[in-house]
Order: structure tokens, then sequence, then C-alpha cells
């Protein structure tokens, strides 16, 4: 009877060590699953499947970026030696073409006669890049397709375009979406910094105990709206608002996004800043104030720089915070993936991209793959801040 | 000279302090004795009025410092402060440089002078003879000081402000014998410049630096006289018994 | 006295910060009743929605969000108190319980949308549950794990040792100590903390995006696999993406209304059973 309780405890004592471990289980999931669908990305062509970019064999070119494919077909780039060919202007053709320069019946049935034009029209012209699909490409001695690149680490990291569905090539720059992303948050916690710092001070050097016992609740109030009810808030009141008092075509902006996200990160302000106040010792209060210092002084030149490392710690958590905002961000920000230059402007958030595009985007593609890779960054973004703010906090000047 | 007149005061509902006159003459040691909750210390925080902090206090009765009821609507209480420096129990240095804590209580008070800074916390950390240990290291963080260097310098930093009165709250109970000699050896000298009012638990302490002292308990002040005569040969029995060990 | 005159300054403009905290609050949550509070009838809680979502009411999606409050927390609330216990009465104070504290630290910063794509990857596409409550119920159980540990922990961790000691010297075994005095205790404030989570995950939408949410479905669920429409995800449908915006938006304003009421009812319900459960454990 005993032995037997004895091992139910040693099972059950497994069962609680392995829940232990949970949070690291999961942590560790995170990362290989979203590797797992994301690392794909660095393997996928950067012309579609199924579509080639076809040259005249006389052209020495052969290797072009997704991005300069891009710049060509944009009639950005508008001459070989531009990207390391021979001086002459470059001639952008794309399939549409076919249809304006000859009627349907010149393909024949099927259209099988499809690759016998394709070919007359890349032989004519030396300088001609061609967007076709490769079921009509034709084997042709004067014919070339490009080989196949992968999208690459700089591409991704440095690109200034977001253009996941664009043709011939997609464009996955992320670095719109990092500085938007970047821009909202600090700008909304230089907002909420201020704010928060004074409310934490009247609330833990102020405030009388009636006063603290209905602003705390306020404050878990604040903290415990959904996002997307904010988010909504700010669609339908913040918007017109700061389109009208900026006087701006569009009111969907950086800075609405940060007003909103300000007034989302004061609760977390607030409460860490008042608790690492209230935690100065009360000797040191009272050694200020009877050396003849003024409440004040001693607030500013006391407590404040005793709480700094919470206080930093509340700053770091609130930008974390910030960063990883979705629904808020997606619905007051305009989300145009374009460089921000101001706060005036609509900007696109890394989570709200995600957001936005994941429902549309085709399982295994590689816009797919580049969405789990911003997840991926997004993770390790967050992972940093978390550790850092821990570290900052555990830093006190006693020790 | 410190005078008091029937001061009674209450936290909320309870009165901690009962009817207590007394005087203290300038340029004296006078030590507080007597058992833990007894009101000393509560008492010796009138001086400065650091019980205003507490919420629901209340007090009645004068208490007069030069002439002037420290509790009168007309006094600044930070001026009343700087007057009367304070020494804690635990040594509670702020956590800043060395020369930022001695010079603290100046820019508090709007003395921004670099030089007058300097001269003034050089002859505060040479009066705690504290000065040869810590010149060299003004810019350090406090913390990095030992207990007791870290109490003679929270002594520095009160007097740093020139008070004309020094009150001290059982100041050596977080040190060691060494230091805690040290810091008696300093109040001796101190004397000189200073009204002393010092609370202690330790009645060695209270014989050896004090000229006159005052028994506590409950609230009360028992008795009230000069060290020698207090220890030697006590009015009252409560104090007998307290001296003697057989209480408290 | 200069000092005096910025202190007064300084507290005034303290002050004012206090009141606009309590202004903001009050205008956020106004404008949602104030707009919200016509739309809600018998008729808007009971029927789903027709013409394109610009009129009638948001029942499956009540039920929905009902759904997953349920699930998550049948699949959290086990292994979040089991966590719990494992580190505040076994792990003891070495490095593996700072270890783990941290992680589960950070497993509270991660972004909710990065919960979202991990469910996605995991619950719907490798274990092949599909857009299912089942999948969007353990993406939003791990989304409120930490909060349940952590609160679970600070409720065990306030229990005295003393008690402990008692019945470990009255020969009972650990795990009998745990499960007698220790729990029982702690009671009243570990089910205030899931209540608390149990509000958090009816306001969340980006984890549910891709996991469970459906955009529109009239028709309610019958097993865990079937997909649900769910408030949040409603709420942000109706306002940015209906057929018609501008017609949807008194829908808009209710659901937003019940969101908040179901938040509002939650913080209630959860002091209001802190101070009864303490009440009762304090006079057995």
């Amino acid at each position: 009877m005993r032995k037997i309780r004895k091992i139910i405890e040693k099972i059950v004592e497994g069962i609680l060590t392995l829940s232990g471990m949970a949070t690291t289980l999961i942590i560790l999931l995170i990362i290989v699953f979203l590797f797992k669908e994301g690392f794909g990305f660095f393997k996928s062509p950067v012309v579609e499947k199924g579509y080639e970019v076809c040259l005249n064999s006389s052209n020495t070119v052969d290797k072009l970026s997704s991005y300069q494919i891009k710049q060509i077909f944009d009639e950005d780039i508008t001459n070989w030696k531009e990207v390391g060919g021979a001086d002459a202007p470059i001639t952008p053709y794309r399939f549409e073409y076919l249809f304006e320069q000859y009627d349907e019946a010149d393909f024949g049935e099927e259209y099988k006669l499809l690759p016998a034009k394709i070919a007359e029209i890349i032989k004519a012209d030396p300088n001609i890049i061609a967007f076709m699909p490769t079921k009509y490409v034709p084997q042709d001695l004067s014919i070339r397709t490009l080989p196949r690149e992968n999208f690459g680490f700089v591409d991704f990291f440095f690109g200034k375009e977001w253009m996941p569905t664009a043709t011939p090539t997609a464009q996955f720059g992320i670095l719109p979406l990092i500085l938007g992303t970047l821009l909202v948050s600090i700008t909304a916690i230089l907002i909420a910094l201020p704010l928060g710092l004074g409310v934490a001070i009247y609330l833990s050097e102020l405030a009388s105990k009636r006063v603290r016992k209905i602003l705390k609740p306020v404050i878990e109030l604040l903290a415990g709206i959904p996002s997307v009810v904010y988010g909504f808030f700010g669609l339908v009141v913040l918007v017109p608002l700061v389109q009208d008092w900026f006087n701006l075509p569009v009111g969907e902006t950086a800075f609405t996004g940060s007003l909103l996200l300000a007034i989302m990160a004061l609760p977390t302000i607030i409460t860490v800043a008042e608790d690492s106040m209230r935690n100065t010792p009360r000797a040191m209060r009272e050694a200020s104030l009877a050396l003849g210092a003024t409440q004040w002084q001693t607030i500013y030149k006391v407590i404040i720089p005793y709480a700094k490392s919470g206080i930093s710690a509340a700053v770091v958590l609130g930008i974390g915070r910030a960063i990883g905002e979705t629904m808020a961000v997606l619905m007051v920000t305009g989300n145009a993936a374009v460089m921000p230059t101001t706060l005036f402007e609509p900007i696109r958030s890394i989570p709200a991209t995600i957001a936005a595009e994941l429902g549309e985007a085709p399982s295994g593609g590689a816009h797919y793959e580049a969405l789990f890779l911003l997840g991926c960054i997004l993770f390790f973004l967050t992972l940093i801040i978390s550790i850092s703010a821990e570290v900052i906090s555990k830093r006190h000047p006693q020790n | 000279m410190i005078k008091t007149e029937d001061i009674n005061f209450y936290y909320g509902d309870f009165q901690a302090i009962k009817n207590i006159s007394m005087e203290i003459e300038p340029n004296t040691v006078t030590a507080f004795i007597g058992p833990s909750g007894c009101g000393k210390s509560t008492f010796l925080r009138l001086f400065n009025r650091m019980n205003d902090l507490i919420d629901g206090t209340r007090l009645t009765g004068n208490f007069i410092i030069d002439g002037q009821n420290i509790y009168d609507k007309s006094v600044q209480v930070d001026e009343l402060r700087k007057n009367i420096g304070m020494v804690f129990q635990k040594p509670n240095p702020f956590p800043k440089s060395i020369f930022e804590n001695v010079a603290y209580g100046l820019r508090v008070n709007g003395n921004n002078n670099k030089k007058f800074l300097e001269e003034r916390v050089e002859e505060a950390l040479k009066s705690t003879a504290l000065w040869d240990e810590v010149k060299d290291k003004l810019k350090k963080s406090a913390f990095e000081l030992s207990g007791g260097q870290q109490q003679r310098l929270c002594i520095a930093r009160a007097l740093a402000v020139s008070p004309s009165i020094l009150l001290m709250d059982e100041p050596t109970s977080a040190l060691d014998p060494i230091s805690t000699s040290k810091i008696e050896e300093l109040i001796f000298k101190l004397k000189q410049d200073y009204t002393i009012v010092i609370v202690t638990h330790n009645m060695q302490q209270a014989a050896r630096i004090s000229d006159k002292t005052g028994f506590f308990m409950l609230g009360e002040l028992v008795e009230y006289a000069d060290t020698k005569k207090l220890f030697t040969n006590p009015a009252k029995t409560e104090t007998q018994n307290y001296i003697t060990g057989r209480f408290g | 006295m200069n000092k005096k005159v910025t202190q007064k300054i300084a507290f005034t403009i303290f002050k004012l910060l206090g009141v606009l905290i309590v202004g903001i609050l009050l205008w956020i949550l106004g404008f949602i009743i104030f707009n919200g509070i016509g739309v809600i009838n018998w008729e808007f809680l009971s029927t789903g929605p027709k013409d394109g979502m610009t009129g009638g009411g948001i029942f499956p999606a009540i039920v929905g969000t009902l759904c997953l409050m349920l699930g998550s927390i049948v699949f959290a609330f086990p292994l979040g108190i089991m966590s719990a216990i494992y580190t505040s009465e076994y792990a003891g104070s070495g490095w593996i319980v700072r270890f783990i504290r941290v992680m589960t630290n950070n497993l509270a910063g991660i972004p909710s949308i990065v919960f979202g794509l991990f469910g996605m990857a995991l619950f719907v596409n490798t274990m092949g549950f599909g857009d299912s409550i089942i999948a969007g119920s353990m993406t939003l159980g791990l989304l409120v794990l930490p909060i349940i540990i952590r609160t679970t922990e600070e409720a065990i961790q306030a229990i005295p040792d003393s008690f402990r000691q008692a019945s470990l010297a009255l020969g009972a075994s650990k795990l009998q100590t745990i499960r007698k005095v220790v729990l029982p205790m702690a009671f009243p404030n570990i089910i205030t903390g899931l209540i608390l989570s149990i509000g958090r995950v009816s306001g969340e939408t980006a984890p549910i995006l891709f996991t469970v949410a459906a955009y529109f479905l009239p028709k309610l669920p019958t097993s865990v696999f079937d997909q649900v429409m769910a408030l949040p995800y409603h709420l942000y449908v109706v306002a940015t993406s209906g057929t018609d915006v501008e017609k949807s938006r008194p829908i808009a304003y209710g659901t937003a209304l019940v969101l908040i009421a179901i938040v509002l009812i939650m913080n209630l319900l959860a002091n209001v059973l802190r101070r009864y459960l303490s009440n009762k454990v304090k006079k057995d």
C-alpha cells in the first residue's frame, strides 16, 4: 500500500517536472516552427515557378537580382550597361504585349504557334528582356533563359520595397516595415513616457489613499481593454482628429498609431515605474527631507535616480509591447509599405503586414515564407527586449 | 535653546507621547533612553517635524526652538529642517557619489557655486574624520564605503548645511564596535559646535557620551536629569529598574 | 521662495496628468457605451448577421468567443497550475527555476501575432486540425499560459511556510501537503488570475486570425473541429472591411460594447470572487 503511494507520488512529481518545462519547450517549438515555415524563403526563386525571363543569346548578362528585374520592367533601369551588359537600351517585354501586337487567331489552335511568335520577337531585338510562361518558351539557340536566382539576404533585409504580388518578380524588402515599426513604437514611448512617469509620481508620492483606490483600477481597466477596441476607437475618433488638427490628406498616419499606442502603453509604464518608486527605501526620503529638501526636490534628486533601473525597464517593456501590437496599428496607420519620411504619412508595421497578408499568401510560397520570416524577426526582437528588461531591472544601485 | 511645553502626540487614536515638558541647553549632548516602543524616537522626530510625513497624526502643546514655536503655521518646514540635521538608524546614503551626497543639502538649498561646495564638503568630511579616507575617491559611489564610513558620511551630509542642532536616532545600532567608538568620539568633538540629541538603545553609550539623559516609558518622560545622577542615583524606581536591567 | 514655486508647478502638472488618465479611460468607455448602448437589444444578442453584415446581430460571434474562452482555459489551466506547482514547490531556488522564470517572462513578452503564426504552423498545418476551435483554443491557451503560471506562483508563494511544516510534521507527504493545504489556501487567488486571463482571451484578435476565426459563418459550431466567428475579429471586420463600412458602424459599436462588457464583468467577477472565497477559506 505504502509502496504504491510512493510510486504514485514519483509519477506525479515527474509530470509536474515536465509541465515546469512547458514554457521553455513552447519557446523552442516557436523557434523551430517559425524557422521551418520561414526558412524556405531563401531557397525560393526570384522568378515565380512557371515563368522565365528570356534574353537574346547575344546578350552577355547572366545574372539579375530580383530588384534589378523589377527596375528594368518599371523602366527605372533603361540601359544594359547599368547591370553589367553592353551599352544598349533595354526593351522590356511582357507576355501581355503579345496580345496587343497580334490577333488571337495568329496563335493558332491551343496557342500552338505562340512559341514561334515569341522566338521571332526575341530574335528580332538583341536588347530585349521578355517575361514569359515556361511552357511557351521556345527551344531555340538564339534564345537564352536567365538562370534562376534565389532571394538573397541583402535583398530581404535591406530592400526598400515590399511588393509581394508584383510581376515579374515580387519584392520582399523589409526595411520599410522595420523602420515603420520602430518609428511608431519609439514615438509612442516618447509620448507615453513623460505622461506615464508623471502619473506614476503622482500615484506613488502625492495621491491620497482614496485617490489611489480610484486610479489603480482605472489603470487596470485601461490595460484590460482589447486592442481591437482601441483600434476601433482610433479609427473612428483619432484618425479624423489627427486629419483635422494637422490638416492632412489622410488621418491614417504613423502619428495616429503612435498616439494610440501611447495610450495603450501607459498602464505598463505607470505600473512598473510606480512599483520601483514605491520601493525606494523610506530612510532615503527622510534623509533628503531632513536636509531641508522640498518634496519635489526629494522626488527628482533622490527617488527618480533610485528608481532609474525600474523606470528604464518600464520603457523597454513598453517599446516591446508597442512593437508587437498588431490590431490597433493595423487599423489606424494606413498600411502603406513605403520608407517612412515623416510622422504624418501612412506606414506599415511588421505585425500589421503579417495580419493583413498571411490570409492571402498561398501556403508554401515565397510570400508565405517571407511573412514567417517577419514573424521570426519579431520574435527575436521582442526576445531581446524581454531579456534586456530583465537585466536592467535586476541592476539595483545598492549592489 | 530647546523647550517643550506639554507635548502630546497621537497616531490616530493612539497617544504616543504624553505631556512631555523639557529644556535642552545649547552645546550639550542629551540622550534619550528607554525600552522599545517607549516613544523616544517618536519624540526625537518631533524636533524637525519628520512625523508630518505620517498621515493621521496630531500634536498639542508648544515646541519651541530658539524662541519660535516650530509647529506655528508661519514656519517653513524645509527651512526648519535645514537648521536641524538628522542622522538615522541605518546609514542611508543616496545612490550618488560621495561628493554629491555631502553637497546634496547645499544644492537643494540653492547653493551651486563649485568652489563653495568643494570647501564645505571638505570641511564636513574633515569634521567627521572621513576626509583622509575618501579624498581620493570623492567621485565614487557612496555605496562603496563600509557601513561605519557610510554612517560618518551621513553625519557629514547633515553637517554640511551647518545646522545648529543635530538629531541622532540610534546612529550606531547597525555598526560594529570599532565604527561605534569612532562615531562616539566624533559626537564628543561635535558638541563644541552643535546641540546634539541622541536616541540610543545602549545605556553604556548614553552614560559615556551625554551630559543629560531622559528616560522614556510608555510615552512619558519618566525622569530627566544629569547623566551622572541618573545612572548613579535615579529618583524614580522605574528608572532604577531599567538601568539595572530588571526591565526592558 | 523659488523652490516652492517649482514644487507647486510640478505637483499641479502631476495632478492634471492623473486627471488626464481618468479622462482618457472615460473618453474611450464613454464613446463605446454612448454609441453602443442603443444598438444592444435581445435581437442583436440572439440572432446572426444579415444583409452583408449591415444588419442583424452577433449571436454566432458571441458563441464563438465563449467556445474559445472555455477551450483555451481547459487547455492552459491544468498545465499552468502544474507548472507553477513545480517551480514554487519542487524546483528549489537554483538556476533551473531562474531559467524557467526567465523563459516564462519571455513567453509573456512574445507578440500575439507570433502566437498566431505559430498556431497556424503547428496546430492548423502540422497537426492537421485546420481552422478550428481546437487550433484557436490551443493558440490562445499558449498566450495566457504565462499569466496563469505567474498568478498561481504568486498565490502559492504567499502561503506561509509554517502551514507546510505543520502538515509535514503530522506525517503528510509533500504531495498531500500541496493538495490538502497549499492549493486550497491559494485557491482564491488562483481563481482570480484564471478569470482575468479568460477576460484577456476574449479580446485577442491576432492569434485567432489564421487559426479559427471565420469572416462570416451564421451556423453554430457542432464540434471542436469547426470554424467559428469571434467577437474581436468580427469587430475588426465590420469596422474595416465589411460590405458597407458606414452602414455597419452601429454593429461595430454594439460589438465593441459587448467586448468591453465581457472584460468589465470578468474584472468585477474576479474581485468579488476573491473577496468571497478568501473569507470562506478563513472561516473554514
